[in-house]
């Protein structure tokens, strides 16, 4: 990622200082920097393909409701034709920002135990359990909510909630409503299970750049375990678990198939958690398929367009901060 | 040399086997509701036959689209098209076979087939007027049951389907106030409600939730035994979802060829008609004859042979009067 990052920023001059004295030496060698180029380049022209259809696909919605007026509008209204991405995006926002609340604690945690606290014999099994639920195909996540997760919130834990944080004034808000566990909280819980592997591993090779030398330092000055965490390791690798952090919030932003069954596709905003939402991937899986007229199978890939501009300024953000962090830290 | 030749000889062989394969292939793609009948159907044709059909279930608003496209040699939909529109797009459309939607509903103590509801009270239950099952309106149909004071967890599709876009236009020619303020189609917006993915998605917030109606397609209440209400039909009947009731729906719904059969078939006249039916529909582009012509064959012999397979799947098959003005369009367009 190091040489990526070095690489773009001087690239021109890179490939013309490595690629032309190679040239002259060696026929293969050319062969295998031209194969390598058109691979990296074929990504690039992807992307632009991906955007000119959705762009072109959405032309009508757009022409239609406008950029402003798609964004803002609430409504959802197949019947009528009238679209608009804003229940859309609240949903997403909000089961995103719920998920990273709940998963960012748990991972972090994992990550210090991992690379400070625990045994070695322990580090190996502990990373692969993790990897492995990283692997878990995300509709089986989707079908342990619907049949096991769902009853669980809606019986046990959202009842629970609303009988102790319910209770408290500002709280009380965001607790209302019958808890039938199809609801903006389910999905939080879901899609925070399923990011915890990415920002944990993120955050444990960000944790793992922090330099030897230091913490040994601040062991013989008689620092503890905890202090060393807080004053050394976190502070070290602040911007590598925050580029994490916003790697796995792109990932949530765009899960599918883990809460297309339990939120309901409900396109409103409410200001309860207990109440069925939808997100921009949810309402694509759910109604792509039988969209039946032009403007709304044109304002899918309008929500589309918007969920791609949403996870290229995420991913872009992710990106910056993580290089900051490695050319400052892993000299 | 010798195994070049081999080589040559096997690949010729797969070559010659794809291109026949190619020649014996019927694409067609749509709605996902027929599709375990038209893939029981495509086996035993291609058993009689040698002839296959390659049905893709991607929805039909997908199936719909390919043979606008023309990719596809048949769409399949379960909303019917309209005349204009498949005039404007050179398409023609007949009807398959048929389905139902029912209404299933999970209260302590309320048995399948005990329930007695009409349009105008599943209107108001789906509006949100009627919000505790012991109203008056509830409660007067039903003067044999106990009905509790509590709320009604109504339950819907989250995702866009046929079954809703029958189950709303049911909704909408019974209750003008339905059609006012929400309308018909695949999807539509709910005025309150929970919503279920698919089938199994409705019918496991049904059950588990309780106090709750929902509606499912009739195989699916059928085949898993869930507590099916009777509604009440244009004729004033209340009548029970089964095999003989949307026959009865079926025969005397009016399929027109002149309309190429566009027809939605809820609150039909007949005495025993079940008011929630829809058949589904198969769409050809009017000017590949050639392609037509074995899609057309295909369903021929299905309207043959193919009856008691679709009644195992619990689909209704189409009554004999119907599939006789089928095959007389089939011919005023020169495909049969």
């Amino acid at each position: 990622m190091r040489e990526w990052a070095g690489g773009s920023r001087t690239w021109p001059i890179d490939i013309l200082t490595n690629m032309a004295p190679s040239t002259k030496k060696n026929p293969i060698d050319l062969l295998f920097a031209v194969l390598t180029a058109v691979s990296s380049f074929s990504i690039i022209l992807l992307i632009a393909g991906i955007l000119i259809v959705l762009v072109f696909e959405s032309s009508l919605a757009i022409h239609k409701f406008g950029v402003f007026n798609f964004i803002f509008t609430i409504d959802w209204d197949p019947v009528r034709k009238i679209f608009g991405a804003a229940s859309a995006l609240y949903g997403t926002m909000v089961t995103t920002v719920l998920s990273m609340l709940m998963a960012i604690p748990v991972a972090v945690g994992i990550a210090v135990f991992i690379t400070e606290i625990a045994p070695s014999f322990l580090k190996g099994p502990i990373g692969v359990t993790i990897e492995l639920l990283a692997a878990i195909p995300s509709i089986i996540y989707g079908m342990w909510g619907l049949f096991t997760l769902a009853p669980i919130m809606s019986n046990t834990i959202e009842p629970a909630l609303q009988a102790t944080l319910g209770k408290l004034p500002v709280f009380s808000i965001l607790f209302k409503g019958t808890p039938m566990g199809i609801d903006l909280l389910t999905a939080s819980v879901i899609l925070s299970i399923m990011i915890v592997p990415f920002t944990a591993s993120i955050s444990r090779d960000a944790f793992n750049l922090t330099p030897e030398v230091v913490k040994e330092s601040a062991y013989a000055l008689g620092a503890t375990k905890w202090e060393v965490v807080k004053n050394v390791v976190i502070p070290y690798s602040k911007l590598g678990v925050f580029g994490g952090v916003v790697l796995s919030m792109g990932r949530a932003i765009g899960e599918t198939m883990a809460v297309a069954f339990v939120l309901g596709n409900n396109h409103q905003i409410l200001s309860s958690l207990l109440n069925a939402a939808a997100t921009i991937t949810v309402s694509l899986a759910n109604e792509f398929t039988e969209a039946d007229s032009d403007i709304y199978l044109s304002s899918l890939f309008y929500l589309a367009l918007v969920l791609f501009v949403l996870s290229f300024i995420t991913l872009f953000i992710a990106k910056l901060f993580l290089i900051r962090a490695e050319r400052k830290y892993s000299r | 040399m010798k195994t070049v030749f081999k080589i040559g000889l096997v690949l010729a062989f797969v070559l010659a086997g794809v291109s026949a394969q190619a020649a014996e292939t019927i694409n067609g793609a749509g709605a996902s509701f027929p599709y375990p009948v038209y893939s029981a159907w495509a086996y035993n044709y291609h058993k009689a036959t040698g002839i296959q059909l390659n049905y893709q279930s991607i929805g039909s608003g997908g199936g719909i689209r390919q043979i606008t496209n023309r990719t596809v040699e048949f769409g399949a939909s379960d909303a019917p098209q309209t005349p204009e529109f498949l005039k404007k797009n050179n398409l023609l459309q007949f009807p398959a076979v048929m389905g139902g939607v029912v209404l299933v509903v999970n209260i302590k103590g309320v048995k399948a087939g005990q329930m007695h509801l009409d349009a105008d009270a599943v209107c108001k239950i789906y509006l949100g007027e009627i919000t505790y099952w012991d109203d008056a309106k509830i409660k007067s149909m039903n003067p044999k049951l106990t009905l509790p004071h509590k709320m009604i967890t109504v339950v819907h599709r989250s995702d866009g389907s046929g079954t809703t876009a029958i189950f709303t236009t049911y909704l909408s020619q019974a209750c003008s106030a339905w059609n006012d303020k929400v309308g018909h189609g695949t999807s539509v917006k709910w005025p309150l409600g929970i919503g279920g993915k698919g089938n199994e998605g409705v019918a496991n917030y049904v059950r588990r939730s309780g106090n709750s109606i929902g509606y499912v397609e009739f195989a699916y209440a059928k085949q898993n035994k869930l507590a099916y209400t009777l509604l009440k039909n244009p004729a004033g009947r209340f009548v029970a979802p089964n095999f003989k009731t949307f026959e009865d729906a079926a025969a005397t719904g009016d399929f027109e060829p002149g309309k190429d059969f566009y027809l939605w078939l809820v609150n039909a006249k007949g005495e025993n008609a079940w008011p929630i039916a829809g058949a589904t529909f198969i769409l050809l582009a009017k000017e590949k004859k050639e392609a037509d012509m074995k899609t057309v064959k295909f369903y021929d012999w299905a309207f043959k042979h193919g009856d008691k397979k679709a009644k195992e799947l619990v689909y209704i098959p189409l009554p004999e009067s119907l599939k006789n003005k089928i095959r007389a369009y089939w011919k005023a367009h020169g495909i049969y």
